[in-house]
């Protein structure tokens, strides 16, 4: 009757996106008289931080301040098609989409500021905090809002931009089944050790060592706030979650949230993160997405530290005590293996 | 039914209503005062989200009868700021990126204001306790744990 210690290792490989019917979203960015920009999205911010992402890669691609950008989501009476915050893509699909409509808006507004300066546009520049001026001219500037204005009220045009981003559907090869269902992937590598106790078949989490690669973190702290949480969500599918405990067999399921198994405050263990940023050829300035993947290698990391800790394989999840120590049972006893 | 009137205090300032027999304090606040920041979450004390204090003690608005809290306080998220300022564990709460969604939010701050209170500078066991009846759907209990010691601390940044 003892708690045995054991470590476990996973690698993946995550897909951004979906390959079904090119996996589009639409974005529309336009200006108000103010000067301050509007993206409209039906694309939903579930707390994962779409919103603060789409509204920083509208305002790095336009040259204003973030503070002058809103971004208005979630919906879809008024913003442009999306095909949903799932798969990790919202950062790279909408970001993209959000990414190319603030190109197009960019466009017009510097027409717009090249009539007003009388000027060629392209010799024009923003300073990223609110103005446009002559490249090597800094004194020949306009405010955006000002450009704004003139475009409203005297040269009757519209400071706006679509934007679409669709990857090409992949089909399938005949001959050989290949195939390229994403253009991005996202890696990740988790290490977790975890206490078993063969008396009680209860496993602790004792603390996780992870590294995950997700092109360029467009808003840090955010990243670290969705791996933080999204692996703890790893844990739980490992160790707690389902609603069909003895599935197919329904009964004996949870019906809510006091009898639905879920991690509290205090089954939480150190996690020492390594975030690795390898720019995605065809990301938003080089973003991936950190979403769904961020739970994905502890599944496997925890199954493989319960091996390593009494020698048992078990491939049904979640694991619960009841599994653990029907195993160690038919295997006649724990058996720790090699400390890695 | 016959309505019955109630009086309490609410977030400092004196509230009369009329209640059913049986409403619970979670639907008096949101749909009686418009006080919309105790959330329903399960409805059934499982979740900690509908957290207020009362007379500085915390409860569960949910499984609170309405009629139970007549002449008492009834601190809710809504009177956590001071006038335009945010509460420490508001500010906290911020600079730790405590909150995902957001959903749990009212009863973790809730949950937090009743530990501080009583308990200035608790250690991480006592926060996790004080907030275990709390749950997180987004399992960011981490930054949350962070966020009320960095209050506790006077320390307002991670």
């Amino acid at each position: 009757m003892t708690r045995h210690r054991g470590r476990g290792i996973a690698s993946i490989n995550y897909p951004i996106g979906m390959n079904l019917g090119g996996d589009p979203s639409q974005a529309l960015v336009h200006s108000n008289p103010s000067g301050k920009f509007t993206v409209a999205l039906s694309s939903i911010d579930l707390g994962q931080g779409m919103k603060s992402v789409t509204r920083q890669i509208c305002a790095e691609t336009l040259g204003v301040p973030v503070e002058d950008v809103y971004v208005d989501t979630a919906d879809s009476d008024t913003g442009p098609h999306c095909m949903g915050s799932f798969a990790s893509r919202g950062t790279h699909r909408v970001g993209n989409a959000v990414m190319a409509a603030a190109r197009e808006a960019r466009g017009v507004m510097m027409e717009a500021a090249a009539e007003e300066l009388e000027v060629n546009a392209a010799d024009l520049e923003t300073d990223g905090r609110g103005n446009i001026h002559v490249k090597g001219a800094p004194h020949r500037s306009i405010s955006t809002k000002d450009v704004a204005i003139a475009a409203q009220f005297k040269q009757g045009k519209t400071i706006s931009g679509r934007g679409i981003f669709l990857v090409p559907l992949s089909e399938v090869n005949p001959e050989t089944g290949e195939m390229s269902p994403a253009t991005c992937y996202a890696h990740a590598c988790l290490v977790a050790e975890v206490d078993v106790d063969d008396e009680t078949g209860e496993v602790a989490m004792v603390r996780m060592d992870s590294a995950y690669e997700l092109g360029r973190a467009l808003n840090p702290r955010l990243v670290e706030q969705q791996l933080v949480g999204g692996a703890w969500m790893g844990v739980s599918h490992a160790l707690y979650e389902t609603p069909e405990p003895y599935y197919p067999e329904p009964v004996h399921g949870p019906r809510d949230f006091v009898e639905y198994l879920m991690p509290g405050p205090g089954d939480i263990c150190p996690h020492d993160i390594a975030v690795l940023e390898r720019p995605a050829p065809d990301g938003p300035f080089g973003a991936k997405g950190p979403g769904e993947m961020c739970a994905n290698p502890v599944l496997p990391a925890v199954a493989n530290a319960i091996f390593n800790a009494v020698g048992v394989r078990i491939d049904d999840l979640p694991i619960t005590p009841e599994r653990v120590l029907r195993a160690i049972k038919a295997q006649g006893g724990a058996r720790p293996q090699a400390r890695r | 039914m016959s309505k019955i009137p109630l009086q309490f205090r609410h977030n400092g300032r004196d509230v009369a209503i009329f209640v059913d027999g049986g409403t619970n304090l979670l639907v008096a606040l949101r749909e009686l005062i418009g006080d919309m920041t105790p959330k329903f979450g399960c409805g059934q004390g499982g979740c900690g989200t509908c957290s207020v204090l009362i007379d500085g003690e915390l409860h569960l608005s949910c499984l609170t009868l309405a009629e139970t809290v007549a002449g008492r306080s009834v601190e809710t998220l809504d009177g956590m700021k001071q006038g335009p300022n945010l509460h420490p564990l508001q500010r906290a709460f911020a600079d730790n990126f405590a909150a995902q969604c957001g959903y749990c939010t009212p009863g973790m701050l809730m949950a937090a204001k009743a530990l501080l209170d009583r308990n200035p500078s608790p250690s991480r066991d006592e926060v996790i306790e004080a907030i275990s009846g709390n749950i997180c759907r987004c399992t960011g209990y981490e930054p949350i744990i962070n966020a009320i010691l960095a209050a506790a601390g006077g320390r307002v940044s991670a």
